[in-house]
């Protein structure tokens, strides 16, 4: 009951936020949509970093490091602090330039005046509202999915959830989902953009704080932080995979395993492994290293084994870096960008997004490479509840498991919001407001309109998750492709003058193809890599290219006009 | 007014991708860094320092003078 009372408090002081910034709010569109561009810098960048930050940043990281060992912080985090700052810095900064010259506040907009083309806009609407809508999805259910466990026991009566009897009496994921979309709604509705920013930055403050919080505690409780990183799981010479330590519930300590448990084995040809094929500590390095792991089924006793590859093959890792190109196309970053005060505001974002990715990321990856060492063995599919589970374990602090389940809850929030107001905007400003005159509707009316497309979004998002698959959340790195497919048409719509209206619908068009055909090849959202390990994205992102340059080439250039708008040398 | 150098950019980051490939801390399992972080993960919580770094000292010699002029223009 403790960490749901700590829930509530922290949901209610967001939604006490969230009427606080509406007192500031100027009464005109502009505002709504893009708090008449005064955002300062520190909350331009905790905003912009609680967006491009999901729930993956505490329970994900964790999880993937479980899986994978430490190579998920150079595969995710350092290249998308490199990433994301160059296109902040060369991509983020244009747009807000032109954004505030000339009125745009959405990305198409923006697309339709660069390629003299009404139908661009209608071409990219619904590629990007179908790439932004999964994304939702993977925030409402994840944070049902995250408060079950949490609350279990609380209600048992009210909530006896057959469905999952070990967490029966626990706020069932609708519940949470409906909870959630509310605050959320309450606060984009009355404050439009610049409530999202005052939330965001709360957040974005809860999540790292309590990222690191978590930390702390655990390699304390551990005994330090170097004796906490002898725990991680080892491969032995026979190719034993074996956990030198354990975690005795009843002493609260840790305490060494002598034999040590062994709890698979390495997969490998011949008699005996041959050294230099594997990695003996194969969550501390990239080597892959296949093994097969037992798990024990708590209800049955039953031992099953999985496979499992630990390491990072070097085409993955080389690959992945065009998934964080993704945020040049983000609509709802795009929005953020444009609330910036001044140019000068992005300095702070820049510099400092890679920083707070290591502030948040290093600690969720130790906690997860430890984990491997004190957890039973974990199949894929369970690997976002290690956090929680050693949080539970070796902290065993109510007040402590209801401050990280708002953090988690934060980092989901802090880019859902986002997300739901560039919707509103979107449908209210490339579609209904498009082609008609400025006179046509007041600043209230497209107010009305665009809180009406809010909760219009909102509450079929909700619906739709309650059918949802609840495997959805393999379809995130499939939303990242899609959007790093179609980043080399802000790149070349920015830099390019050639870049010709025809050469934009063909790059548009092959990113959607051939990502199509891999999402289909994957069988709709699974996890798909090609030959040695190269991402799909990779390939995408060069036949997108190829079409924009190739079309461009072959077709008349820009007018004069757009040239000298949105080329100042020019 | 100073137009800005992309070329250094460009050249900047491709030569840090370059060093994101670290290759030669792949297999590196038994160097602990402060007695506690794995080599391999310690080179890339620096090079997030270094991105940080990187990217402050380009917005120095190439800040987009020239754009911001006309963010500030009346239309």
């Amino acid at each position: 009951m403790t960490p749901l009372i700590v829930i509530v408090c922290y949901l209610g002081l967001l939604l006490a936020l969230g009427i606080l910034s509406s007192r500031s709010f100027r009464g005109t569109s502009k505002d709504y949509f893009v708090a008449s561009h005064s955002i300062g810098p520190f909350l331009l960048l905790m905003s912009v970093f609680g967006t491009t930050m999901t729930a993956f940043a505490l329970v994900g990281s964790t999880g993937k490091a479980f899986e994978r060992g430490i190579g998920v912080y150079g595969l995710m985090a350092s290249i998308s602090g490199l990433v994301h700052a160059a296109v902040f810095f060369l991509i983020g900064i244009r747009l807000w330039v032109f954004g505030k010259k000339y009125g745009y506040v959405t990305q198409i907009q923006y697309f339709r005046a660069r390629f003299e083309s009404s139908g661009i806009g209608y071409l990219l609407f619904p590629i990007l509202v179908l790439l932004v809508i999964p994304y939702l999805l993977i925030g409402i259910i994840g944070a049902g999915k995250t408060l079950l466990p949490v609350t279990a026991g609380a209600f048992p009566d009210l909530f006896p959830n057959l469905a999952t009897p070990q967490w029966a009496g626990g706020i069932p994921v609708w519940l949470t989902g409906l909870v959630i979309c509310g605050v959320v709604l309450t606060y984009v509705f009355m404050g439009g953009s610049r409530g999202a920013a005052w939330a965001n930055t709360f957040q974005t403050l809860v999540f790292m704080v309590m990222g690191v919080v978590a930390f702390v505690l655990i390699a304390k409780n551990l005994g330090g932080l170097e004796n906490a990183s002898k725990v991680t799981m080892q491969i032995n010479e026979k190719g034993q995979v074996v956990q030198p330590y354990r975690w005795d519930n009843a002493s609260k300590e840790l305490v060494e395993n002598n034999p040590p448990k062994v709890v698979g084995k390495l997969v490998f040809e011949g008699e005996s492994p041959e050294p230099g094929t594997y990695s003996p500590r194969p969550l501390l390095s990239r080597t892959v290293t296949e093994v097969e792991l037992n798990s024990k089924n708590p209800k049955t006793g039953e031992i099953t084994s999985f496979k499992r590859e630990y390491g990072i093959p070097p085409w993955m890792f080389a690959t992945y870096l065009f998934i964080p190109l993704s945020v040049g196309m983000f609509p709802h970053l795009f929005q953020h960008w444009l609330t910036a005060k001044s140019a000068r505001a992005f300095k702070l974002t820049v510099i400092a997004h890679p920083l707070c990715i290591l502030i948040v990321w290093v600690p969720c990856v130790l906690i997860g490479i430890w984990a491997t060492g004190i957890l039973p063995p974990l199949d894929p599919s369970k690997v976002s509840g290690v956090l929680g589970q050693v949080v539970r374990n070796v902290i065993e602090s109510q007040v402590l498991s209801g401050f990280l389940t708002a953090g988690v809850l934060a980092a989901i929030m802090s880019s859902l919001d986002s997300q739901f107001l560039c919707l509103g905007t979107m449908f209210t400003n490339d579609i209904v407001l498009h082609n008609k005159s400025q006179d046509r509707y007041s600043d209230r009316q497209i107010i009305f309109i665009a809180r009406s497309f809010i909760v219009v979004i909102v509450a079929l998002t909700y619906l739709v998750s309650l059918k949802a698959p609840q495997n959805v959340f393999d379809l995130a790195v499939w939303c990242f492709s899609g959007f790093g497919a179609l980043f080399p048409l802000i790149f070349a719509a920015l830099y390019w003058k050639r870049t010709t209206k025809a050469g934009a619908y063909a790059c548009i068009l092959a990113a959607v193809a051939s990502w199509f055909y891999y999402f289909a090849m994957s069988g709709y959202g699974k996890e798909l890599v090609l030959g040695p390990g190269i991402m799909p994205v990779a390939v995408c992102f060069l036949i997108s290219s190829a079409a924009l340059v190739i079309v461009s080439l072959m077709t008349p250039p820009p007018s004069e006009a757009t040239l000298r708008k949105f080329f100042p040398n020019h | 007014m100073k137009k800005p150098n992309y070329a250094i950019i460009w050249i900047g980051t491709l030569l840090l991708i370059c060093l994101h490939q670290d290759s030669w801390f792949w297999d590196d399992h038994q160097t602990l860094i402060f007695g506690f972080l794995p080599v391999g993960l310690a080179y890339h919580a620096a090079f997030s320092i270094v991105a940080a770094i990187w990217w402050g000292s380009a917005m120095v010699f190439a800040w987009p003078h020239d754009l911001e002029a006309l963010a500030e223009e009346e239309n």
